[in-house]
């Protein structure tokens, strides 16, 4: 199923679909690696709940939830 | 000569790299117009020296931040050799921007680094497969071992000057490319094919341009190109990636960097642990009391002072340094000892002039301005030291993500926070480090609200004057004022960012999307290097603007209008308390205007005084607190001989406050007047420097309407309670009116962003 990458749960993990939002945020979230095809996984919290940390691309990257929710996962769940 | 520019991701081991190749050759200078470090050097040990530029950091070639502006100008307009330094632990994000380094017509040679700490993990990357599918030479180097650096330049001397940009792009998309390409050529362009990959990509810079919306609609055809081709060219390295790369069995265990993070982002410990870093950093750079081991030793019978001790001159000179009923901390000693060292040449060079004037202007006027400011150097070195190490360490990465959450409310990222923190020891290292903010509003937002963090030489200001309302009036508690004092500067710095960020630096809140980059060990050479930048940088400036307008307050405060020389005794009489006497009434609603009578101008003349080191401006208490004595102004029995002993410029205090009956709330907004107004010329050069023109006249128009308001505030709801409603008043007005003229919306709008998750 596709949900948003902001409502992931710890350890949830699928392929990124669609990357929505506007110019520079999509285009930092592309060269970031957030493209469609990209496996993703979630792997924490900030201790205040917000921003997340991911890890794709064999690296770890830290966005806010409402940056997120511009990415569309395939969860297998 | 040869030149080669250095790219690459950050944290890629670029600036090792960059050591390695330059050594003592390097040097910093600034872009054209910005503020980003522009690093040059010259590498020597090939058969023909080869000049070496070091450009910032990046991840791509689209214009996101400053320093990928740069970039991109540099590497399109230079059109010099470029060496792609590229993490090999990290290959798959790196090599992208290598395909676009591609697209240009530059010479470009990758440089693999890391390859050892690949092989650690058991991984192997097959190195003349990578370079027969990117089509540009490959070189396995160390920059941290400085392996197959020698053998790096010599392949990249013997590259051809020229070099035709080629794509990875196939299929539908390359038909495109090429045909906007092919207008490009035409045009006589330079790397026709960049341009074009950027114009598909929707590129900022390139839509600017004229006709170039119109060719991008003939060629796309209407179709969103910008996620195609990203995916394109990860899917290119990811087919080439696995040819190149083996992977080694994935293991479950946790990296040492995932151990790491597991404690100091904790969801409970983070915090905690953060404050204790903190705190510790700025115990050892600016503590008096090391280690607390003077307080720990009077709960038994205590440690002798300095005095108690019966030591010899030189010998208590010596042992002061370091000790005095508690031993000091690392950055304090440091300081004593440049302290100790300047007051000697003063005193030398002072008694070794007969003629007085010159005697004055030369020890204290010149060398004093430039020891004043120099004096801080040790610790402002060593506060960059300490986040120098956070920040290659990779724990800054985190703190930003710990603490994101707090600063978004005001429009700020949690990048900003570091910054803000360092103001509380010094203004200077401060500012220099908001370089590290990616949007221009909030680093010009941070830069302004930095000296409201009441840094160490604003200390002696609240120690002197809360202790004079201690012991003068009999109220309160020194500490309780303290600490409201630097609440109060905190208060008006949140307050102030939210209405910029609502009025001048209207803006969307920055975007926060960032590398957490693996935990590694700083480097000591690096960071020697940078502290030694830091250093040429700030001497620099204190030779140049301090040290000019240093001079100029001491020439005004020791000549009369009639260009005779005044010793200290006389201020009174100078141009500066002229202008003191002339400025006063404006002083009125911060209460050490008129109502303070004859001698109030001592508030003004101190505040002033204050802008070469803020510490001056308890050390012209002192000053004028003789010079009162002198004229015969009636300061409640304090001689110039108490005033003389008086350490902590409490007995000053005292003096000014009989001489003109100020009340404790006018003292309370003069103290809140020289914590927010216009800090130290340090401060304010460098602010200069980060600024550029534009935006530094408005900071400093900034600072003096803040601190104006806040003093005056601060006096009249002391004074008179009732005024609180006024203020509250004046206040809802104007939250009401920005309301209405950003159309009913006093939430910063976050653009781009998609809606906010539930």
């Amino acid at each position: 199923m596709t949900k948003l990458l902001s409502d992931f749960t710890i350890g949830e993990h699928g392929m990124v679909t669609a990357v929505h939002g506007e110019g520079r945020i999509r285009r930092r979230l592309f060269d970031m690696g957030v493209t469609p095809s990209a496996e993703i996984t979630m792997r924490k919290k900030a201790p205040l709940g917000d921003p997340i940390e991911v890890t794709l691309r064999g690296y770890e990257l830290t966005l806010r939830k409402a940056e997120a929710a511009c990415v569309e996962v395939e969860t297998e769940k | 000569m040869k030149t080669f520019a250095l790219a690459g991701n950050p944290n890629s081991g670029k600036t090792t790299l960059f050591n390695a190749l330059t050594g003592s050759t390097a040097h910093v200078g600034n872009w054209p117009g910005v503020t980003v470090d522009k690093r040059e050097g010259v590498y020597k040990k090939g058969s023909e020296p080869i000049a070496i530029v070091d450009l910032p950091g990046i991840y791509s070639l689209s214009p996101y931040t400053p320093e990928e502006v740069i970039s991109r100008t540099y590497i399109l307009e230079e059109k010099t050799g470029i060496i792609n330094i590229v993490d090999a632990t990290n290959l798959e994000r790196n090599l992208y921007l290598t395909t676009q380094l591609l697209e240009t017509d530059v010479p470009v040679i990758v440089a693999l680094n890391m390859m050892d700490e690949v092989e650690k993990a058991g991984d192997r990357i097959d190195v003349a497969a990578l370079e027969k599918s990117l089509g540009v030479p490959v070189v396995e180097i160390s920059a941290l071992k400085e392996k197959g650096i020698a053998e790096l330049m010599k392949r990249a001397s013997l590259m051809a000057t020229e070099r035709k940009g080629t794509s990875l792009f196939t299929g539908a998309l390359k038909e495109k490319i090429d045909k906007a390409a092919e207008h490009f050529a035409e045009e006589g362009v330079a790397s026709p094919l960049f341009h074009a990959v950027k114009l598909l990509e929707n590129d900022e810079l390139e839509i600017e341009k004229k006709g170039a919306k119109e060719l991008l609609a003939a060629v796309s055809e209407g179709e969103d190109l910008e996620a195609a081709m990203a995916d394109a060219r990860y899917k290119y390295i990811a087919e080439h990636f696995s040819v190149a790369k083996e992977k080694a069995k994935k293991s479950e265990a946790l990296t040492k960097s995932d151990k790491i993070d597991k404690v100091l982002t904790h969801r409970v410990w983070a915090i905690p642990i953060f404050i204790a870093v903190l705190f510790a950093i700025f115990h050892v750079t600016f503590a008096e009391d090391f280690l607390y081991i003077g307080a720990w030793a009077s709960l038994g019978k205590g440690l002798p002072s300095l005095d108690e001790l019966n030591l010899s001159e030189g010998m208590a000179t010596f042992v002061g340094i370091f000790y005095d009923g508690a031993v000091f901390s690392p950055g304090v000693i440091l300081f004593n000892i440049f302290d100790v060292l300047f007051g000697k040449i003063t005193e030398a060079v002072g008694g070794a002039i007969a003629t007085e004037w010159l005697s004055g202007l030369i020890a204290d006027g010149i060398l004093g301005g430039l020891f004043a400011v120099l004096g801080f150097l040790p610790q402002i070195l060593m506060l960059f030291m300490w986040f120098s190490i956070l920040e290659d360490s990779g724990y800054m990465a985190r703190i930003a993500f710990v603490l994101d959450r707090i600063f978004r409310r005001f429009g700020l990222s949690g990048r900003s926070f570091m910054p803000m923190i360092m103001g509380f020891g010094c203004s200077v290292p401060a500012m220099i480090n908001t370089r590290t903010l990616a949007d221009e509003k909030e680093r010009v937002a941070t830069v302004r609200v930095i000296p409201f963090f009441s840094c160490g030489a604003k200390l002696p200001i609240l120690t002197a004057i809360a202790g004079c309302i201690v012991q003068h009036f009999g109220v309160g508690n020194p500490d309780a004022i303290t600490l409201c004092m630097y609440l109060l500067g905190m208060a008006a710095a949140i307050v102030s960012v939210l209405l910029m960020r609502s009025t001048t630096l209207k803006g969307e809140v920055p975007p926060f999307i960032m590398e957490l980059p693996a935990y590694h060990r700083p480097r000591f050479k690096n960071l020697m290097l940078h502290l030694w930048d830091k250093t040429k940088h700030f001497v620099k400036k204190a030779f140049t603007i301090i040290f000019v307008s240093t001079v100029a307050i001491w020439l005004l405060s020791h000549l009369s209008f009639d260009w005779h020389y005044l010793a200290d005794e006389r201020m009174n009489e100078s141009i500066l308390a002229q202008i003191g006497k002339l400025i006063q009434p404006i002083f009125t609603p911060l209460g050490f205007g008129k109502q303070i009578g004859a001698y109030g101008w001592v508030f003004a003349v101190a505040a002033i005084t204050g802008l070469i080191a803020k510490e001056n401006v308890i050390a012209t208490f002192g000053t004028l607190g003789a010079c009162l004595i002198a004229i015969g102004a009636n300061v409640g029995g304090v001689t110039a001989d108490t005033l003389l002993a008086d350490e902590e410029g409490i007995t000053s205090a005292i003096a000014m406050v009989q001489a003109t009956g100020i009340t404790i709330p006018a003292l309370l907004a003069f103290i809140a007047f020289n914590m927010t107004t216009i800090p130290c010329f340090a401060a304010v050069a460098t602010a200069k420097a980060e600024l550029g023109k534009g935006r530094f006249v408005g900071t400093l128009v900034f600072w003096l309407v803040a601190s104006y308001i806040i003093a005056a505030v601060v006096y009249t709801i002391g004074s008179w309670w009732w005024t609180a409603f006024i203020w509250a008043a004046v206040a809802a007005v104007t939250v009401t009116l920005i309301v209405l003229r950003n159309k009913g919306k006093l939430h910063l709008r976050k653009k781009g962003a998609c809606h906010e998750a539930a």
